[in-house]
C-alpha cells in the first residue's frame, strides 16, 4: 500500500474499497470480541475459513465463481449468546455457533440461502425466531452511534474501515475546518467525558489550545479499571481506528503532535489490534509525518497499564505514562495547563474520542438531537448480573434504568425478584426500585446520589446482600488505595474493617454511625477521585437498605442468605430419607445420622460450604 | 546470582527502547513476559542502563500489582472477582482451585511450578460471568466443576509438551 497524501485520494480509496467489499457475494462475520472468542469463536472462524475454501458460489452478476468471504468482527455485544455469527447479505445471526454447525450453515444458508432455525436466538418471553439483529429486543432498544461499527467490520483491517467512512471526518478537520472551528463544534455538541465526571471535552481542548506552552499532548485513557465495565474494551477491540481518529482530530485542534492511548494489561486483544491499526493508520499516511498531505503531523503511541486502578485517575495516569509510580497528585495545576511532562494535555477517554467523528460529520445540531439538553448523544453500558440479557449496550442519555434492565436487558433472570442496580461501580451506588423511572443522565442520577461513571450496570437480584456488596466494594477501594493520602489509606481501612465485623455477625448500631462519619471525612478530604467516591457505595446502601444493616447488626442474619457467617444449613427431617450422602459428602464430619432417622448438621462443626446442598438427592437441606 | 542468558535477554530488550525513565515501565512489562516474573536483580541493571536510582526503579516495579517478584507457574490462572463476576459467584470456583492445588491467599503458586492462581478485578468478560482468564486465554461461565475439568485438561496438556 502507499501512503495517501491527498483529500482526493481518500475518497477515492474509499470507493475503492466499498466496491470491493460489496462484490464479496457472501460475507460471514465471525464475532471476534473477547467475549466470543472466550465462548471459541476462534475455533469457528477457523472452521468457517477451510469450508470457504472449498465452497465456490456462481454469482449471477459476475463471470467468474468466487468464495465466500470469511471475516472476524468486532463485539456485537450480546456476548452471552456467542459464538455470534452474521451472514450478509441475508442479515441473518446465528446464536451459539459450535465448529459441527459450520458444515450446515455452508450446506444450508451459504449455498441455499436457506435458514437454519436451531441457531436463531429465540425471545426468550414471547419464544419467537429473531431472524436478524433488528428482531432481538437485545438489539431493538439500543442507538449505536459509538458502536455502530463495531461487528460489522473486521477491526483489523484499515481498508474496511475506510470503506465505512472512517477518516472522512480528520480529512475534513484538515482541509475545511481550522482548528478553532474544530473545538467550536465540539462545544456547541456539548460532549461531555465518559470516563465518569462528565466535564464537557470541548472546553478542556478550548483550555489546552489557549495554553502559552506549545509543547502538548493528546492522551487517551483506556485504563477502565471499574470491575464490571467493559465497554472502552470493546470499543477498542471492535473499531480502534475511530477512536484513533477522534485522537487525531484533538490532536489538530490543540496543537499537539504525540499522543498516548494508555491500555490495561488485561486487555491483551486491545493492544494487539490498537497496535495493528496504529501501524496500518501510518503507513497509509493517516498518522505521523504529515498526514494526508496536510503538513500536520501526530504521532501515537500505547503505553500499557500494570493492574493498578488509581492510573484511570489522571494525574496518576500521566505519572504511569512517565515511569513513574501511579499516584495522583493536589490539583492545581490541572491536566490542561501541567499534564503529561508538565505539558498542557488533553486527557479525555475512549468513548469520548470515539464519539468525535460523528459529531464533525453530522454535525453538533445532529448530536444534540440525541439525549437529552444538558446530556445529549448516547452512552455505552455494560449490562451484566443478575439479567437475562447480558452484554454491551448503547442507549441514548434520558432513557429510564427500567427500560435498559427489562427492555433491553429482558428481566431478572430465572424469574427472581430486582433488588437494585449498582452504577458507577466502585465510585458510584445504587438504584432501587422506585428509582428506576428517573432518567439516566448526567444531571439526573447525581440527584439520586449516584454517578453515571464509566457505565458499568451490576444488576441484583433479591439473593443479593447489600451490605457484603458494600463490603465487596469497600474492600476494591482500600486494595486498590495508593497510600499517598491518609483519609484514603487510613479510612477506607476502618471503614472495610466495620463492614467485615458485620457481615460476620459481630456488628454493633454505633457502627451505622461511625460508617457514616467515616464517608462523610473521606469523602471531604480525600486527595483525588478514587478517595472522594470510594464511600459512596456505602452511603448509598445505608440510604436505601438500612434494613439489611439492622438484620446483620440486630438479628444476626443475613435477609439474602449470603453472608457466610450468618448462614446455618438445615436439614429438613420430613424430607430426609437418611441415605448419608451428605454425611459422606461433608468435608468437616458435621453431619450425623442412623439408617431410618433424619440426619442432623452439628452447627458447632459446620463450616458452611454448602456442599451438602449440592449432594443431597431430596432437596432435604436448605439455609435458613 | 543470575544466569549470564538473563542478562543477554534483558540487553536486548533495553536495545529496543530509548535510555529514558518512560522506558522504565514497558521494560519491566518485557522482563515479567519473558522470564514469567521480574527477577529484582535485574532491577539495578535496568536503572543504570536507563539512567535512573535503584530505588525509583524498585518503587515503581513494587508499585504495580501486575508485577511479580517471585517466580510464576506455567499456567498463570487469574480468577475474575469483579462486581459481576463476584454476584455470580466466583468465590467457589477460586475456592475450588486453590483447594484443589493445595494453594491459599498467602501460597499463590504449586511447588512443582505449574500452576499459580490469583485474582483480578475485572477481565472485561463481565457478561459470561463468572470468568477467569489462563495466560491470555479467557474462559466463560465457570463452576467448580468446570474448573476442576480445567485443571485435569491443563495437566495433560503439560504432560504432553513434556
Amino acid at each position: 500500500m502507499s501512503r495517501i497524501t491527498t483529500q482526493e485520494e481518500l475518497n477515492a480509496l474509499q470507493g475503492k474499497f466499498m466496491s470491493e467489499i460489496k462484490a464479496e457475494p457472501i460475507r460471514i462475520l465471525v464475532c471476534a470480541g473477547t467475549g466470543c472468542q472466550a465462548s471459541g469463536s476462534l475455533n469457528v472462524y477457523e472452521k468457517m475459513k477451510e469450508l470457504a475454501e472449498n465452497t465456490e458460489i456462481k454469482v449471477e452478476f459476475a463471470l467468474h465463481v468466487q468464495h465466500p468471504h470469511v471475516h472476524k468482527s468486532g463485539c456485537l455485544g450480546f456476548c452471552e449468546q456467542g459464538p455470534l455469527v452474521r451472514i450478509e447479505p441475508f442479515g441473518v445471526l446465528y446464536t451459539k455457533v459450535k465448529p459441527e454447525d459450520c458444515e450446515e450453515i455452508f450446506n444450508e444458508t451459504v449455498k441455499k440461502g436457506e435458514i437454519i432455525h436451531r441457531l436463531l436466538y429465540k425471545n426468550k418471553i414471547t419464544g419467537e425466531e429473531c431472524f436478524n439483529q433488528d428482531s432481538i429486543p437485545f438489539y431493538n432498544g439500543q442507538t449505536r452511534v459509538v458502536l455502530r461499527t463495531c461487528g460489522t467490520i473486521d477491526p483489523e483491517s484499515i481498508e474496511e474501515a475506510i470503506s465505512a467512512g472512517e477518516y472522512q471526518a480528520l480529512s475534513k478537520t484538515l482541509f475545511k475546518m481550522t482548528p478553532d472551528e474544530v473545538i467550536q463544534t465540539v462545544l456547541d455538541s456539548k460532549l461531555r467525558g465518559r470516563g465518569g465526571g462528565g466535564f464537557v471535552a470541548g472546553k478542556k481542548w478550548q483550555q489546552v489550545a489557549s495554553q502559552p506552552v506549545t509543547e502538548r499532548y493528546v492522551v487517551c485513557n483506556g485504563d477502565e479499571g471499574d470491575p464490571g465495565a467493559f465497554m472502552d474494551c470493546s470499543i477498542m477491540e471492535g473499531d480502534p481506528h475511530r477512536m484513533i481518529e477522534g485522537m487525531i482530530i484533538a490532536a489538530y485542534a490543540t496543537g499537539a503532535h504525540e499522543g498516548y492511548i494508555y491500555v490495561r494489561a488485561e486487555y491483551p486483544l486491545a493492544v494487539k489490534r490498537l497496535t495493528l491499526a496504529i501501524k496500518q493508520a501510518t503507513e497509509y499516511g493517516l498518522l505521523g509525518d504529515n498526514i494526508l498531505g496536510s503538513g500536520f503531523s501526530f504521532n501515537l503511541h500505547i503505553n500499557r497499564g500494570a493492574g493498578a486502578f488509581v492510573c484511570g485517575e489522571g494525574s496518576a495516569l500521566t505519572a504511569s505514562i512517565e515511569g513513574k509510580r501511579g499516584m495522583p497528585r493536589v490539583k492545581p495545576p490541572r491536566t490542561v495547563e501541567e499534564g503529561l511532562f508538565g505539558k498542557p494535555t488533553v486527557l479525555n477517554n475512549v468513548e469520548t474520542y470515539a464519539n468525535v467523528p460523528q459529531i464533525i460529520l453530522a454535525g453538533a445540531e445532529w448530536y444534540r438531537s440525541i439525549g437529552t439538553e444538558n446530556s445529549p448523544g448516547t452512552k455505552t453500558f455494560a449490562l451484566t448480573g443478575a439479567v437475562r440479557n447480558t452484554g454491551l449496550v448503547e442507549v441514548p442519555f434520558g432513557i429510564t434504568p427500567r427500560e435498559i434492565i427489562f427492555n433491553i436487558g429482558g428481566g431478572i433472570r430465572d424469574d427472581k425478584k430486582f433488588k437494585a442496580v449498582q452504577i458507577g461501580g466502585p465510585s458510584g451506588g445504587c438504584l432501587t426500585e422506585k428509582q428506576l423511572d428517573e432518567p439516566l443522565d448526567f444531571d439526573s442520577v447525581k440527584k439520586l446520589g449516584v454517578i453515571v461513571g464509566s457505565g458499568g450496570l451490576v444488576v441484583m437480584d433479591e439473593n443479593t446482600c447489600m451490605v457484603e456488596v458494600a463490603r465487596f466494594f469497600m474492600e476494591f477501594t482500600h486494595r486498590e488505595s495508593c497510600g499517598k493520602c491518609v483519609p484514603c489509606r487510613e479510612g477506607t481501612l476502618r471503614m472495610l474493617e466495620i463492614l467485615e465485623r458485620i457481615v460476620a455477625g459481630n456488628g454493633r448500631m454505633e457502627d451505622i454511625e461511625e460508617l457514616r462519619t467515616l464517608s462523610d471525612l473521606i469523602i471531604h478530604t480525600a486527595l483525588c477521585g478514587l478517595g472522594k467516591s470510594a464511600p459512596l457505595p456505602v452511603v448509598s446502601t445505608l440510604n436505601s437498605f438500612m434494613d439489611e444493616y439492622i438484620a446483620h447488626i440486630q438479628d444476626k442474619k443475613c435477609p439474602a442468605h449470603v453472608c457466610q457467617k450468618l448462614k446455618q444449613y438445615v436439614i429438613e427431617p420430613t424430607k430426609c430419607k437418611s441415605c448419608s450422602k451428605c454425611a459422606r459428602g461433608c468435608p468437616v464430619q458435621a453431619i450425623d445420622g442412623k439408617p431410618k432417622v433424619p440426619y442432623v448438621i452439628n452447627q458447632d462443626k459446620c463450616i458452611k460450604c454448602g456442599a451438602c446442598i449440592e449432594t443431597c438427592p431430596f432437596k432435604a437441606i436448605y439455609v435458613a | 546470582m543470575l544466569e549470564q542468558s538473563f542478562y543477554d535477554k534483558t540487553d536486548e530488550i533495553l536495545s529496543r527502547y530509548p535510555a529514558q525513565e518512560r522506558s522504565l515501565i514497558p521494560i519491566i512489562h518485557e522482563i515479567q513476559e519473558a522470564f514469567n516474573y521480574v527477577p529484582v536483580e535485574l532491577l539495578p541493571y535496568v536503572a543504570k542502563h536507563i539512567g535512573i536510582t535503584e530505588t525509583k526503579a524498585f518503587s515503581v516495579a513494587s508499585f504495580y500489582e501486575r508485577f511479580s517478584f517471585e517466580p510464576k507457574g506455567k499456567y498463570i490462572i487469574r480468577v475474575c472477582d469483579g462486581t459481576a463476576c463476584h454476584v455470580r459467584n466466583s468465590l467457589p470456583v477460586l475456592e475450588r482451585l486453590r483447594s484443589e492445588l493445595g494453594l491459599s491467599e498467602k501460597k499463590h503458586t504449586t511447588d512443582d511450578m505449574l500452576f499459580t492462581v490469583e485474582t483480578v478485578s475485572c477481565l472485561g468478560a463481565c457478561s459470561l460471568a463468572p470468568a477467569l482468564m489462563v495466560n491470555d486465554h479467557v474462559h466463560p461461565a465457570m463452576t467448580p466443576e468446570k474448573a476442576t475439568e480445567m485443571l485435569k485438561a491443563l495437566r495433560e496438556e503439560a504432560s504432553v509438551h513434556e
